[in-house]
């Protein structure tokens, strides 16, 4: 007696497809690679292979399961387009240019004081009298932030293990 | 078995070749960094990964691997992607922070600007409108107040 199949799916999703299998209805990557989005899974596939991605579909709970296939396919992405530092490249990027933004507010912010300042002195110095000038500070001059990155701690990753490693 | 296997090796557990493609990038003493990257990327495709690459790019690719790894496991959902989301937003409250206060800047250098200009036509009216030697008004001031002796 032939043993039960399970019913073939009438299109098989983008997972199925490059790996020549039958793709069944509860097949876990089907929601996520659809069939007429191939090359998102030949990317996540090439970058961390699909039983890796099942594992790491399997651990997450299944409303955030979107996002996950989402991220991966990014990190994917930048992986192939720069197999050498990936993702970590444009992380070093961005970190760079949040460096030079908060210098850039830094000098801003003095500058502002200045202004502000000078304002106040030719209020109180001035023959006429200037009605009305708002002495109050214009913003709320704070101090530069303490981290490149608010919220985001630097001492969780293992960064110091690789003292040689050095960001592009 | 070669007692000097590197963590890779190790933790496959195979014989670990004089020519192996992870003993210098994955060292005994570290069984975590493969571990991880093993974890999420698999040892055959982290091997691909390298192999493809020259020789001198292979230490940065084993290290952005592995904080890349790492991320992952400690956010499956986003990864260091988390982090990316972040680090794009915190640059935009900058910039916007940064925009909000040259605007200010300007405001305050119009103002300021206008107010010298102000202070310095008062002062050429104040003494050219005192009279002359003779006591003839000057007719030359800014302020024409002769109507006002009709």
């Amino acid at each position: 007696m032939k043993g039960h199949q399970e019913p073939r799916s009438s299109s098989s999703c983008a997972a199925c497809k490059f790996l020549k299998r039958r793709c069944t209805p509860n097949c876990q990557f089907a929601p996520y690679f659809r069939s007429d989005e191939p090359k998102k899974f030949v990317k996540v596939h090439k970058v961390f292979g699909a039983s890796n991605v099942s594992k790491i579909l399997n651990e997450v709970a299944e409303e955030q399961r979107e996002e996950t296939v989402n991220s991966l396919v990014y990190e994917a992405e930048v992986r192939l387009q720069d197999p050498v530092y990936g993702c970590i490249g444009a992380i070093a990027s961005l970190q760079h240019k949040m460096v030079e933004l908060q210098h850039d507010l830094i000098l801003a912010r003095a500058r502002l004081a200045c202004y502000v300042d000078q304002q106040q002195r030719s209020s109180h110095e001035s023959f006429f009298d200037i009605d009305h000038v708002d002495m109050a500070p214009l913003v709320d001059i704070q101090e530069p932030s303490a981290g490149v990155v608010d919220g985001f701690d630097y001492n969780a990753l293992p960064f110091d293990q690789f003292s040689p490693f050095q960001f592009p | 078995m070669n007692s000097g296997r590197c963590a890779a090796c190790k933790h496959l557990r195979r014989r670990c070749p004089s020519d192996c493609v992870f003993s210098p990038y994955f060292p005994a003493n570290n069984p975590r960094r493969f571990a991880y990257v093993h974890k999420i990327y698999g040892a055959s495709n982290v091997g691909k990964i390298l192999l493809d690459l020259p020789v001198n790019r292979r230490a940065e690719a084993a290290d952005s691997l592995y904080y890349e790894a790492y991320c992952r496991i400690k956010d499956p959902v986003y990864g260091c992607v988390g982090l990316i989301t972040i680090l794009h937003q915190q640059i935009h409250n900058a910039q916007c922070q940064l925009a909000r206060i040259q605007a200010e800047i300007g405001a305050l250098s119009t103002q300021s600007q206008s107010e010298v200009q102000q202070f310095q036509q008062v002062e050429n009216v104040g003494p050219s409108f005192l009279p002359d030697q003779n006591g003839v008004p000057n007719s030359t001031s800014f302020y024409d107040l002769s109507t006002w002796f009709d």
